[in-house]
C-alpha cells in the first residue's frame, strides 16, 4: 500500500474502526515506513488531547425553555392551513397593484405592475401566518411606489 | 431495559409526552456540547439545541424510523449549527469593521486571569488553562465542516455511514474530511503533540 492509500485509514486505525484485513494491510505498511508511523503517534495524540475538552451542562432552565416552546406551537397545523398564506399574499399583490395603478402617474405603463411582480413573488414566498395580522402592511410600498417612479 | 430511541420516537408519535421528555434528557447534553463547540456561544448552542428537540417534536406525527435516531437528530442540529456559523460569519465581518475586539473571547477567556489571580498554584493553573485553551481554539479554527466531521466523529461517537449521512457526503470525502482536520490539528497543537509521547 502507498502513503497516500494510507490518508483514508489512518484515523481508522487509531481508534480502532478497520477491519481485520485493513489493519493487517496497514501494519504491513507501517513496518516499513517512519513518516506513516509518525503520523499515527501524532494522530493518537491528537486524538487523546480532544479528550480533555471539558463537557458543559446544559442550563438548569433548559428543559423547562424546550418545554415552552413546544406548548407555544399551534395546537394543529393540518395541511390545508397553509392555503390562507397565498390568498393573502394574492391580495396584498392587488392592493400594491390597486395603488401603483391609481397612483400620481396619469399614464402608468404596464411594465410598472410586470417589473413589480417578482417582488410580490417572493412576498408570497416569505409569508405565513405573522403576514395576517399584518396585512396593511404591504400598502405602504405606496410610497417606495411613488418614490421610485424609474420606469 | 431502556427503551430505544426509536421506540420513544414512536411512543411521542402516539401522544406519549413523557417519551419526548426522556429524550430531552437522553440527548440535551450531547446536543448543546455538539452545538457550542460548533457555534461558539453558549447561550446561542442552547437557543439552537431547544430548537432541535422543537423540529423533533414538530415532526413527530411524520416520524418513520427509517435511519437511526441519532442520524436525524445530528442532521437537524447540524445543518442548524452551519447555517448560524455562516450568518455569523456575514455579521462578525460587519463588526469588526468597526469593532476589532474580543467578538470571539468567550467564557473561559475572560475568567483565566481572574481565577489565576486567587489561585495560589498559579503557574500549574495557567498551564492548564492556556492548554485547554490551545485545544478548544484549534478545533474552533477549523473549517465548519471538518469541524462538525471531527465532533461527531470523535465525542458523539458515530460510525462512518451516519456522519456522512448527517453531512450529505459520501464515506470516502467524510474520511478525507477526517484526514484534513488531524492534518490541521497535529500542526496547530504542535508543541503539545510533541509533549505527549513523553
Ligand atoms: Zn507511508
Amino acid at each position: 500500500m502507498s502513503c497516500s492509500r494510507m490518508e483514508n485509514k489512518i484515523l481508522g486505525y487509531v481508534d480502532g474502526r478497520l477491519k481485520e484485513s485493513e489493519r493487517l494491510e496497514v501494519e504491513k505498511h507501517l513496518a516499513t515506513c517512519a513518516a506513516c508511523r509518525l503520523r499515527v503517534n501524532e494522530f493518537r495524540a491528537v486524538s487523546s488531547l480532544l479528550d480533555e475538552l471539558p463537557v458543559i451542562e446544559p442550563s438548569p432552565a433548559f428543559d423547562l425553555r424546550v418545554h415552552a416552546r413546544v406548548a407555544a406551537l399551534p395546537v394543529k397545523q393540518s395541511w390545508w392551513a397553509w392555503f390562507p398564506a397565498p390568498r393573502v399574499a394574492i391580495a396584498a399583490a392587488m392592493l400594491l397593484l390597486a395603488t401603483v395603478w391609481v397612483g400620481t402617474r396619469p399614464n402608468p405603463a404596464p411594465q410598472i405592475a410586470q417589473d413589480d411582480i417578482p417582488v410580490l413573488e417572493n412576498l408570497d414566498v416569505l409569508s405565513n401566518f405573522d403576514v395576517l395580522t399584518e396585512l396593511p402592511q404591504p400598502v405602504q410600498a405606496d410610497d417606495g411606489g411613488q418614490a421610485n417612479p424609474q420606469m | 431495559m431502556a427503551r430505544s430511541d426509536v421506540q420513544l420516537m414512536l411512543d411521542v408519535k402516539a401522544g406519549d409526552e413523557q417519551s419526548f421528555t426522556l429524550l430531552l434528557h437522553r440527548y440535551r447534553t450531547p446536543l448543546v456540547n455538539f452545538l457550542y463547540r460548533m457555534v461558539r456561544n453558549r447561550e446561542q448552542a442552547e437557543d439552537l439545541a431547544q430548537e432541535v428537540f422543537l423540529r423533533v417534536y414538530k415532526a413527530r406525527e411524520d416520524y418513520v424510523p427509517s435511519a437511526k435516531f441519532t442520524t436525524w437528530l445530528f442532521r437537524i442540529a447540524t445543518n442548524l449549527a452551519l447555517n448560524s456559523v455562516r450568518d455569523t460569519r456575514y455579521q462578525r465581518m460587519e463588526i469588526s469593521l468597526d469593532a476589532p475586539v474580543t467578538v470571539d473571547a468567550e467564557e473561559g477567556d475572560e475568567k483565566t486571569l481572574d481565577v489565576a489571580e486567587k489561585n495560589p498554584n498559579i503557574e500549574q493553573h495557567l498551564v492548564e488553562e492556556t492548554r485547554k485553551k490551545m485545544i478548544r481554539h484549534a478545533i474552533e479554527k477549523l473549517p465548519e465542516k471538518q469541524r462538525a466531521a471531527v465532533l461527531l466523529h470523535k465525542y458523539q461517537e458515530l460510525d462512518y455511514g451516519e456522519i456522512s449521512k448527517i453531512l450529505q457526503c459520501s464515506e470516502s470525502a467524510l474520511k478525507s474530511l477526517l484526514f484534513r482536520a488531524y492534518e490541521t490539528l497535529r500542526v496547530e497543537l504542535a508543541p503539545l503533540v510533541a509533549q505527549h509521547g513523553k
